[in-house]
């Protein structure tokens, strides 16, 4: 994402992006099935991340989906040969540049082409730390996997960008959206969907097979998901030290250290689940739901004191 | 999250790749570093990966004797489910669940055998044996 805004000319690091769009989320989703388990995301869908970057930025954004994958494929050619750079989401499981084990039905996978060259697209993918390759027949199924969120091809890139600067209020606007957001009154997002994560943990039979795949997939999706659940908390405090530089905001910092303590409790609960799946430790689903329990107490004080701050 | 304690453990499911994490310097400053994996990690996805390998060997066990088609194991090899096999392949689900029994897969029509054989991934001939 910040790659694609750093073509334009804007001057704008992984922390910015994610913090300016708002992108910093939780939400429970138990009637969206991935292979049999509810989906469970830490952060927002790639197309809100990029709508909410659009009005600080006073950007436009295009959005392209197709019918059929030729035409998908004929119009990522044609914006290539433009010379754009051009996002895309795709399914991993079709993707052979995964390793094998990574390889699952999971269709929200966002990365970035930026060339060609013979029969493969050269791929800027937020997995991998170097640029990969693929095979244009493979990109092509892809982009047009289908099943639970479909990607239909879908492509996006920037038109304009008008405003080359983040501006402090925009900052503002952003945190309290995001705060906002994480104590919604609505029962399956922000520090509620946690709550209601707990409470479907602690009624699970401890000796099951099926709850230790419940609790694995808790873990998989918190932590094998981008940079992972504690990732984007830790990605949020740096973009609140830099808005603290920016707004003139110098209590932002403290938010950010907190913020910190938050994540590295994210990822003693990965740990402390991912030891029950092993089978190092008897599995216990309350106890996981009295951590989690724990952290949406956490996170609601941490966004109520951050509003009132900004 | 400090720099030092960003776990580098060697993630075997990552296949050789670093995976890109956030951390804590000495300034205190958030940062990217790259990181070789975390055990928490690699056993959940593992796990993940072992269930449905059972299950594909399962179904596999049973397609050579005969109690399931061939379809039913590929299905699983390739980690879809009935479900996603049906929106893949645009047959309806009561569909695919009849063509998981031999009886009903031996005779599908060449046509159906391709729109599996397509969304499988794989060649049409391959499709009706085990490997």
């Amino acid at each position: 994402m910040a790659n694609l805004l750093r073509h334009h000319g804007v001057s704008m690091s992984e922390n910015m992006a994610f913090g300016l769009s708002g992108a910093l989320s939780f939400a429970y989703l138990p009637f969206i099935r991935i292979s049999g388990q509810p989906l469970i995301s830490y952060r927002m869908p790639p197309k809100a991340i990029i709508k909410g970057m659009m009005k600080p930025l006073r950007a436009r954004f295009r959005f392209e989906t197709f019918a059929d994958a030729a035409a998908g494929e004929r119009r990522l050619n044609e914006l290539l040969d433009q010379g754009k750079l051009v996002g895309m989401q795709t399914s991993v499981f079709w993707l052979p540049y995964f390793p094998p084990d990574m390889r699952f039905h999971f269709n929200a996978h966002n990365l970035l082409v930026y060339g060609r060259d013979g029969g493969d697209y050269l791929v800027s993918d937020p997995v991998f730390e170097q640029p990969v390759r693929c095979a244009a027949p493979d990109l092509a199924r892809a982009r047009f996997a289908r099943g639970v969120l479909a990607p239909k091809g879908l492509l996006y890139y920037p038109q304009s960008v008008d405003c080359k600067e983040v501006r402090p209020e925009a900052l503002r606007q952003a945190i309290r959206t995001t705060a906002r957001r994480m104590l919604a009154p609505v029962p399956i997002v922000g520090v509620r969907g946690m709550r209601r994560l707990a409470a479907r943990l602690e009624k699970l039979p401890a000796a099951e097979p099926a709850s230790l795949e419940f609790i694995g997939h808790i873990v998989r999706m918190q932590e094998e998901i981008g940079t992972g659940g504690a990732g984007f908390r830790f990605l949020y405090a740096g973009f609140l030290q830099e808005a603290a530089h920016i707004t003139q905001l110098p209590q932002l910092m403290a938010f950010a250290e907190r913020l910190t303590a938050i994540g590295d409790d994210w990822r003693r609960l990965a740990l402390a689940a991912a030891r029950m799946v092993k089978g190092r430790d008897a599995p216990d689903p309350p106890a996981l739901a009295r951590r989690l329990r724990a952290q949406a107490d956490a996170e609601a004080s941490f966004f109520r004191e951050l509003r009132a701050a900004v | 999250m400090d720099l030092e304690a960003v776990p580098q453990e060697g993630n075997a499911t990552l296949g050789g790749h670093r995976k890109l994490m956030y951390a804590r310097d000495a300034q205190g400053r958030m940062v990217g570093v790259p990181s070789r994996g975390w055990e928490a990690e690699e056993i959940v996805t593992r796990h993940a990966v072992e269930v449905l390998e059972g299950q594909a060997a399962q179904a596999r066990e049973q397609a050579s004797r005969g109690l399931a088609s061939p379809l039913a194991y590929w299905m699983l090899q390739r980690r879809m489910d009935v479900a996603l096999l049906s929106q893949t392949s645009g047959v309806w689900q009561w569909r695919v669940r009849r063509h998981l029994k031999p009886r009903h897969f031996a005779r599908l029509p060449p046509a159906l055998l391709q729109r599996y054989a397509q969304a499988l991934g794989m060649d049409a001939a391959r499709l009706k044996e085990l490997p």
